[in-house]
């Protein structure tokens, strides 16, 4: 997907055509169905999630998907982000464009503390190790309850209107709401369209493939995982930063060990390496759950079993398997 | 602070790291023989202590809990290896772990359904209630028990991975599947075997957490944590490694308990992270394999 098509091409065919549209286009394409997404979906409640978990997903598929790293630990870069945009703004009264960019430092250096760690281990260890520190991270804000609010989440800061370069958007409405956190999802993906262009994206995808080779090209294979992991963290906490705006209250849970599984099913549900597959991925879970929560709230064995169905019979998720079944969808990612 | 608090503290810290012992030994061995990380580890950890329960109750019994769960999870756990796990060897390494990761969500899930989403009390069985006078202070009895019965099964363990024929073929079976096969050994059987014990031990630490901890769906989540803090620090794959690990943690834990208790729940992942600093392949594992 990063890499260009070289070469001559063959003239393409209709639906070739807008394939290869869609992924030449990748960032415009994304952003215009995103906008079109409170439309689309039952509840301005559910586009706001999709939109959010889409950016956090993203983020940690940079990590899993382009750089093949299984990390169990990604809530902790989407809670990092939310708990300090939301300590910045209730304790440090910082305005949201203060907090917004320290937070997303903050976890940037997250990703350098828990990534130095964890990419010097490689295979099974890496995703267990994630694992652990993310713990680690859960129950450091659970002991520092007066500075996170503990058990009962960060509280007490409330964003009711946002200044836009002198205009004032009234933040109390949905659609106002998702619109403005659509601008940070549009940032989001163009950072990642750009990273994954770079020639650094095609280094991440080498390692992927063959790490001794990458290796042997020359590459140094630990300086490029512990900077993609930064960058992983800073996309997710950009996640985390527009659910903290969005819910006006941080809940433990978003640095609990559901919450990196949950993302590490979106990802394989939309399509892991593909660009789309993210957000594919979280607008079907959370599709799934809103649907099947209706009738039982048991929703999770329902999930759990279709997760097992696709790691058995799908792994590389909606996207990638479209992508695999449409013979004229193949030539380009 | 005087001294018999700090040794009575050191025994709660070798009771707690026996229960760590043998979950994260079934782990270690699962990992060591099949290459698969369980990532339903914690839920069949939960899953046993909840057999445990029902199956006390059941037969009135908590010794017919403490045999029984643990055979019927391990059979279990070798469905799960017969009719999912099977299936992905030989794709990519990470397979497996999602397809368990999905299963413990229907595990947890499951157990929600059938017993409910709160916590249940856990009886300690008649005889070993009460406290033990070791000399230097008094020790619930049955935290001596589960020490006691522990050090049994690892004995047993290591005499038949170390002396017998079958032990042979499992430490030959770990080093070089290949050769097994081309032996004429059934080395699918043997995993099938592996697997079920791995998840057998994982019941048995259940059970035997139950009277120590409260009964929960979530109690797996925080159990994987540990049992990974402790196959990492020792090595994966290492049994030695799970042992002496799983007891450091342990004793770890509850002493750093004793003097600063908030920090109880971080100092196992500190003591991860200065060990992977310093040798990532954990204290008795492999180089090439972290």
């Amino acid at each position: 997907m990063t890499v260009q098509s070289t070469g001559e091409a063959p003239p393409l065919p209709q639906a070739q055509r807008l394939f290869a549209v869609l992924a030449d286009h990748r960032v415009l394409v994304s952003i215009a169905a995103l906008a079109l997404l409170p439309w689309l979906l039952p509840s301005k409640a559910l586009a706001v999630n999709v939109l959010i978990y889409g950016v956090v997903v993203m983020g940690y598929n940079l990590l899993f998907g382009y750089t093949g790293l299984l990390s169990f630990g990604h809530a902790a870069f989407f809670g990092t982000g939310a708990y300090l945009t939301g300590i910045a703004i209730g304790r440090w009264g910082l305005p949201w464009f203060a907090a917004v960019p320290l937070a997303i430092a903050a976890s940037t250096a997250l990703g350098a503390a828990i990534g130095t760690i964890s990419t010097r281990t490689r295979g099974i260890y890496f995703s267990m190790v994630t694992l652990a520190l993310a713990q680690l991270v859960y129950y450091v804000a659970l002991q520092a309850s007066s500075f996170t609010g503990g058990e009962n989440g960060l509280r007490g800061f409330t964003v009711d209107h946002i200044n836009l370069l002198g205009v004032q958007v009234n933040f109390l409405d949905p659609l106002n709401k998702y619109y403005v956190l659509m601008a940070f999802a549009a940032l989001a993906i163009w950072v990642q369209s750009r990273i994954l262009n770079s020639p650094f994206g095609a280094v991440i995808e080498a390692i992927r493939e063959n790490e001794q080779r990458a290796r042997a090209c020359g590459y140094d294979v630990e300086r490029c995982k512990l900077i993609v992991f930064m960058l992983s963290g800073a996309i997710s906490a950009i996640g985390g930063c527009m659910s903290a705006l969005h819910l006006s209250i941080v809940p433990l849970d978003i640095l609990h060990y559901q919450t990196s599984g949950m993302i590490v099913m979106m990802v394989l549900l939309g399509g892991a390496r593909s660009f789309f597959g993210p957000f594919i991925g979280a607008a079907t879970f959370l599709i799934l759950e809103d649907v099947v929560s209706l009738w039982t709230p048991h929703w999770q064995i329902v999930v759990g079993a279709i997760f097992v169905v696709f790691v058995l019979f799908l792994p590389k998720g909606i996207w990638g398997t479209l992508l695999d079944v449409l013979p004229w969808a193949r030539e380009r990612r | 602070m005087d001294l018999s608090l700090i040794i009575m503290q050191l025994f709660s810290g070798i009771a707690l790291g026996a229960v760590l012992v043998i979950t994260a030994l079934g782990l270690t061995i699962v990992f060591g023989m099949l290459g698969v990380v369980n990532f339903a580890h914690g839920a069949l950890f939960m899953i046993g202590a909840y057999a445990g329960l029902y199956l006390a109750s059941l037969t009135g019994s908590f010794w017919w809990g403490l045999l029984l769960a643990p055979l019927l999870v391990g059979a279990f756990g070798m469905l799960i290896e017969f009719v999912l796990v099977r299936r992905l060897y030989g794709r990519s390494i990470d397979d497996p772990l999602l397809l368990t990761f999905g299963l413990s969500y229907i595990l947890v899930e499951g157990v929600r359904i059938v017993f409910g989403s709160d916590g249940i009390p856990f009886p300690t069985p008649s005889q070993l209630i009460g406290v033990v006078d070791l000399g230097v202070g008094f020790f619930p009895k049955y935290r001596l028990f589960v020490i006691a019965l522990v050090a049994v099964v690892l004995v047993a363990l290591w005499l038949t991975l170390e002396k017998t024929r079958v032990g042979l073929i499992v430490r030959a079976g770990a080093r070089d599947p290949q050769i097994m096969r081309v032996l004429g050994v059934d080395i699918g059987k043997v995993w099938l075997a592996i697997f079920g014990l791995g998840v057998g031990l994982a019941a048995l630490g259940g059970v035997l957490a139950g009277p120590m901890r409260s009964v929960n769906p979530e109690m797996g989540t925080l159990v994987l944590a540990e049992a990974f803090v402790v196959t990492v620090i020792g090595g994966l794959g290492s049994i030695v490694g799970a042992v002496i690990a799983g007891l450091m943690v342990g004793i770890c834990i509850s002493m750093v308990a004793l003097f600063a208790p908030e920090m109880a729940t971080i100092v196992m992942f500190a003591l991860m992270a200065a060990v992977l600093l310093v040798r990532p392949q954990g204290l008795f594992g492999l180089k090439g394999r972290a």
